[in-house]
């Protein structure tokens, strides 16, 4: 029982560090996409916030002041993507792809520039990262079974942004249906025209968008490079800033699903390191690479129409013009 | 948003004149190269319903759209109330207390009702504030003009004649003092109109300016007090709506021209080549646009379907040609019958024969990127003849397109010019040309001369009448009278999608016909006993 | 917003000086980047001019590389034809790679290679296109966009390659994941040997035969697109979907026939990598080509002769950065990488920025002459 309840634990302890970059992202995504841009450079923005974040921390000793160069980074990424998308109504799929290969490119030329290490930054000390955080009486309470354990084994002693990424969620939900802003967010990314008839600018609502998605994207960089880890390393967001797109479909463009998406590819991957070498008896050794794809296959089968419907943005991907 | 009532419309000293609520003066509009409108100048009195009619693509739109901040105009004026304003987005035009109802409502599916009549008018940054405010409002306008609407109905779940309702909200909410409706019941059913109109006279009663754009005569004559006639961009008539009638605003509408003085011999029909029976075409919101719709074109006849455009003939000739399917009933192409269980689609349509001239050259008639010579063979590009083995024979196809452009007169005959730098006549001969090179058994053709210069419609004509008198079977699909009176052996009548006269056509006359197509034709009798009203 | 009527842009001008210009901007940044950190653009660039193009072994690496962003170009170019964004040529690839492996894993030496050839080429095109097949039934018939589609279709044929290697094609008894190597008789013949043939004597690189091959699926591709009417009805469901279906074509049958084609133009990447070069199945080989194909394709404006020229400059950039790194060791492949995310960036999303400016200096240049008559522009068949 209690072992059991000890794997557990550990078990969501990896799940949610592993979902943490995937819900800023999948927030960032959010933002960008219920505006009505496709924002598939999620994942160069994450890296080019994880570098900017390592490499300011590296510089200053200051893990709040790397985490705001990596806001900052992300948030000019971003603008570069809306230069191209509204103000050019440029191809938005293109402008992520550039992106993401630029930022794959740029951080090594600039951290091999800067660092010589080859790409990567140096060790961060201490100082500069975002260290685990124990909560009040969290050890104290670790001898109370369950509840006890609970509280010190799971809710206390992850890193400051751990709780920012889960507060992001009520955030965004909170923006997205309780504010002006949100509203118009909302109307922006299903009907551009409505918008422009009530007086509002449809760019401007949509660079706003952009931003916040440029800032989140930078938050979830920073923990990849200064809170999980304590350097920059090349390719580092691997492949993660796609899997939050992908939870941000499989939530259907909504903060609370996608979250529960992005603890349920979490906890794949959680899962999937587990069982690696593990041989389950009648089935053999357990396909580690299937547990790890499943996210993209239920994504694609989502999509199909074959569970549940998933409906993007009405005017999403579509530059907006006025007619004639 | 200020509601401040009645004094929007009361001037200074204008005691024998009444106040003016809109004065447009000299406004000019161009896209590009083509003059949407060309020095328009309107008067609308304060408190009234004030009609603009004219046919589609007259400028209504575009015009309304400049006052309302959508576009902005080349030159002219625009005072409001008697003071000049500029209008640069919609933002200055809701400033200026008007409000506007588009064609295509300008709504977000997803919302409440509530929703989309706060957005853009919210009462701050926080929505809880602006949801009890918007709730109030809203059941205030309720009470005031009987616009009822359940404020949390998703928009997306609402019919038509609700989502046109919370349209007039958003305007009214906004504190508007003038309401532009533009062709407000194209999408509602007769009843859903008559409410609709109850409203407006509710409206105008409380002080509102009212400008309903149309091109339905009945709704002019029902509802406004004075008419504007808009023709080619241009405004060329203003009518009191108690001096004028049907007949002359259709007259004026569709415009006098001089008939060509095309020389045709009678018809001789022969076998029937085509049947439609108890056609039924719905669109998305299941709104029949062709409605039970019957008749028969024979070979070596020209059946001529008349009517104001947006009364089902371009759903008609989509369902004739394949591209979209039918609800109900049935058609047959010599032995071929299609049903809605067995529907046709464009090429099959083509191998039957039928050849098809589309209304809408640009999006529908050729590939604007294509060279001319690929645009020559659209629809036909899987002609064994054109191909040599596996290729399509460029060679090949030149020749023949060099050879369609020089019979069709199109200018200049070089095939490898882009089809979108011919000009629009000289697309539509191209059109003509591959469409009739195969001598079809069946030609569809809308609007053949639409945005054609006179040399051209003259030559496009010929090749119809030439094709009937070689045995083909010509529907003729056009909104201009004359065209329709030159060439028809038989004339149709359509109106709210159905077929509601037929006259021959060496007896009809511009008058009973245009009267016919507001189908107007039965309150006023005429003495031509060679009319008759066909089965509604 | 005025709308006084401007003159239409010369087709030279609009095919022609605009992309140039676009390259132009895109290469000047490279440049500035390359200043930023220290090191010299002009130097640089004629340190990968040698390294790419000054003697036999660079000039067979950069014709390697070329081969490869020819066919994953050219699958970008055919899906952007139909109106469709191929993003999955990467993973299109790595399965086509695959069908050549189990090809000649199985039969490498039971047949003899000028079987095994054509048997190869089949299984690396129609793997490729059975991994681009199913995004496109699900375009065609469930609405999914293919982007997001291709996207996950990358990672899953990853996932996919990662378990057969490890799991089920490693050579026993290895620890890393690769195959056994084909028998001999198999592999391509290196252009070094086919050199040698005639008596000539080059260096030995990567690049083989698999170059006449691309070379054969730039003129079948563009013969397909503009003188066939499969290709004449992509073409027209990618201009004007409505006019296409107008004119009797099936849009959904369309984007299944370009889509299987793409798939399978990517999936002889496959066969250059492993029965050209590697000669067994290994883990990677196809990384990065896939992506490069988009900026090909765009760099190229979706046709074959730009595509070559396209291909031919990206495979200077990949050896002539390598080369470079040995050089300047501040700049590494992925100052490469770079270099193609600003040619996607201008020469693809920013691709009209310059637009206005080039159309009001033409028009001030322009304004002086009296406009011809005939000043419409000969199309040609691109």
């Amino acid at each position: 029982m209690e072992d059991a309840f000890v794997f557990i634990t550990l078990t969501a302890n990896a799940t949610v560090r592993v979902a943490t970059p995937l819900i800023l992202c999948a927030m960032a995504g959010l933002f960008s996409e219920r505006s009505g841009i496709i924002d598939i450079s999620l994942e160069g923005k994450m890296l080019g916030g994880a570098f900017m974040a390592a490499s300011v921390s590296y510089a200053t000793d200051s893990a709040w002041l790397g985490l705001m160069a990596a806001i900052m980074f992300s948030m000019v990424l971003a603008m570069l993507h809306g230069f191209a998308c509204i103000t050019h109504n440029g191809n938005q799929v293109v402008s992520g792809v550039a992106l993401n290969m630029l930022m794959s490119g740029l951080t090594v030329v600039m951290g091999i520039a800067w660092f010589s290490r080859g790409g990567q930054t140096p060790g961060v000390s201490p100082d500069g990262r975002f260290l685990p955080i124990n909560l009040p009486f969290a050890e104290a309470l670790s001898d109370v079974p369950i509840i006890g354990t609970f509280y010190s084994g799971f809710l206390s002693g992850h890193n400051a942004l751990v709780y920012l990424a889960f507060l992001a969620v009520p955030a965004t939900w909170w923006v997205v249906y309780r504010t002006r802003f949100g509203l118009r967010l909302r109307a922006v990314g299903e009907n551009p025209h409505a918008v422009d008839t009530a007086g509002i600018s449809v760019a401007w609502l949509r660079y706003r968008g952009l931003l916040i998605c440029g800032g989140l994207t930078g938050v979830a960089g920073a923990y990849l490079s200064i809170a999980q880890n304590a350097s920059f390393v090349r390719e580092m967001s691997a492949g993660q800033g796609y899997i939050a797109l992908a939870a941000m479909i499989f939530g259907k463009w909504r903060p609370v699903p996608a979250m529960l998406a992005c603890l349920m590819f979490g906890l794949l991957d959680a899962i999937a390191i587990r069982l690696q070498g593990v041989v389950v008896p009648g089935i053999g050794e357990v396909p580690v690479q299937l547990i790890q794809a499943l996210p993209y296959v239920l994504t694609v089968v989502l999509l199909a129409g074959f569970i549940g419907k998933s409906v993007a943005p009405k005017a999403i991907g579509v530059p907006y013009v006025k007619e004639r | 948003m200020t509601s401040s009532t009645d004094d929007a419309g009361v001037q200074p000293g204008g005691s024998n004149s009444p106040p003016v609520a809109i004065e447009l003066q000299g406004i000019s509009k161009a896209f590009g190269l083509v003059q949407a409108n060309k020095d328009v100048s309107i008067r609308v009195e304060a408190g009234t319903i004030h009609g603009i009619v004219g046919e589609n693509g007259a400028g209504k739109s575009t015009l309304m759209s400049i006052l309302y901040g959508f576009y902005e105009a080349d030159a002219g004026t625009i005072q409001i109330d008697g003071k000049q304003v500029q209008i640069k987005n919609s933002n200055d035009a809701i400033a200026a207390g008007i409000g506007m109802v588009h064609q295509h409502f300008m709504l977000v599916d997803t919302f409440t009702v509530l929703e989309n009549v706060m957005m853009g008018a919210e009462s701050g940054a926080l929505l809880r504030d602006s949801v009890v405010a918007a709730r109030a409002e809203l059941e205030r306008l309720e009470s005031e003009y009987g616009l009822h609407v359940d404020p949390d109905a998703l928009a997306s779940e609402l019919p038509v004649g609700q989502l046109q309702r919370v349209e007039i909200l958003k305007a009214l909410y906004r504190g508007a003092r003038i309401l532009i409706l533009d062709e407000p019941t194209g999408v509602l059913t007769p009843q859903e109109a008559e409410q609709l109109f109850r409203i407006l006279g509710a409206l105008k009663d409380q002080g509102v300016t009212i400008v309903l754009i149309t091109h339905k005569l009945r709704e002019i004559m029902d509802v406004t007090d004075n008419v504007e006639v808009m023709r080619h961009g241009q405004m060329v008539a203003h009518r009191k709506t108690s001096e004028t009638d049907k007949g002359e605003l259709a007259e004026l509408m569709v415009g006098r021209k001089m008939r060509t003085d095309l020389q045709k011999q009678d018809a001789n029909p022969g076998e029937t080549a085509l049947i439609v029976e108890n056609l039924t075409v719905r669109d998305s919101y299941g709104i029949a646009k062709v409605d039970n719709v019957s008749f028969e074109v024979k070979t070596g006849e020209i059946v001529g379907i008349a009517g104001v455009s947006g009364n089902g003939q371009s759903e008609l000739l989509e369902a004739l040609s394949g591209i979209t399917g039918l609800d109900e009933g049935r058609i047959v192409y010599g032995d071929r019958e299609v049903t809605p269980s067995a529907p046709v689609n464009p090429e099959e349509v083509r191998k039957l024969s039928v050849a098809h001239v589309p209304e809408d050259r640009q999006k529908l008639g050729l590939v604007t990127d294509f060279p001319a010579w690929e645009s020559s063979i659209l629809g036909y590009h899987r002609d064994e003849a054109l191909q040599k083995g596996l290729f399509l024979d460029p060679e090949i196809v030149k020749t023949q397109c060099v050879s369609l452009m020089e019979q069709f007169d199109v200018r200049p005959p070089t095939p490898d010019i882009k089809s979108a730098n011919f000009s629009g006549g000289n697309q539509q001969k191209l059109i003509l040309a591959r469409e009739i090179d195969r001598n079809p058994k069946v030609l569809l053709v809308g609007q053949p001369t639409r945005g054609v210069d006179i040399g051209a419609i003259e030559f496009i004509h010929r090749q119809l009448v030439d094709l009937r008198d070689k045995g083909g079977a010509v529907l003729l699909i056009s909104v201009e009278l004359d065209e329709v009176m030159t060439l028809a052996d038989r004339i149709l009548v359509m109106f709210e999608g159905r077929i509601v006269a037929e006259v021959a056509g060496d007896k009809a006359d511009e008058k009973t016909l245009g009267l016919m197509m507001a189908n107007a034709f039965s309150e006023t009798p005429s003495s031509d006993e060679n009319v008759s009203g066909a089965s509604a | 917003m005025s709308s006084s009527p401007v003159k239409p842009l010369p087709r030279w001008i609009d095919v022609g000086l605009v992309p140039v210009i676009n390259i132009v901007i895109a290469l000047l940044v490279s440049g500035l980047i390359i200043f930023a950190i220290g090191e010299n653009p002009w130097e640089a660039v004629k340190i990968m001019a040698y390294g790419a193009l000054g003697f036999d072994e660079g000039i067979g690496y950069t014709l390697y590389y070329m081969t490869n962003f020819i066919f994953t170009g050219l699958a970008v170019a055919i899906a952007f034809h139909t109106g469709l964004f191929n993003i999955g040529g990467e993973g299109q690839a790595y399965i086509g790679g695959l069908g050549v492996g189990l090809c000649l894993l199985a039969l490498d030496t039971a047949l003899p290679i000028w079987i095994l050839l054509p048997l190869c080429i089949l299984a690396s095109g129609l793997f490729g296109a059975a991994w681009a097949a199913v995004p496109a039934y699900l375009q065609a018939y469930r609405g999914s966009h293919i982007v997001i589609t291709t996207i996950m279709f990358n990672f899953i044929a990853s996932a996919l390659m990662v378990y057969l290697m490890v799991n089920v094609l490693i050579k026993p008894g290895q620890m890393s994941p690769q195959s056994v190597t084909f028998a001999e008789q198999s592999h391509l013949p290196f252009m070094s040997e086919v050199f040698a043939w005639f008596g000539m004597e080059i260096a030995q690189t990567p690049l083989n035969v698999t170059v006449f091959w691309a070379i054969f699926c730039c003129i079948a591709l563009w013969a397909f697109i503009w003188r066939t009417k499969w290709g004449f009805e992509t073409r027209a469901v990618g201009h004007n979907e409505p006019a296409a279906v107008y004119g009797g074509v099936d849009p959904k049958r369309t984007i299944m026939i370009a889509m299987f084609i793409s798939g399978g133009l990517a999936g002889f990447v496959g066969l250059n990598e492993i029965m050209g070069v590697h000669h067994k199945l290994l883990l990677n080989f196809q990384f990065g080509y896939g992506f490069t194909g988009i900026a090909v394709a765009l760099m190229g404006r979706n046709h074959p002769f730009g595509i070559v020229l396209a291909s031919l400059l990206f495979g200077i950039l990949y050896q002539g950065g390598a080369e470079l790194a040995f050089e300047m060791p501040k700049i590494t492949r992925e100052m490469v990488v770079t270099i193609q995310g600003l040619v996607i960036l201008f020469s693809g999303a920013l691709a009209y920025m310059s637009v206005p400016w080039v159309s009001k200096v033409y028009n001030i240049l322009a304004a002086d002459k009296p406009v011809p008559s005939d000043s419409i522009s000969a199309e040609g068949e691109a």
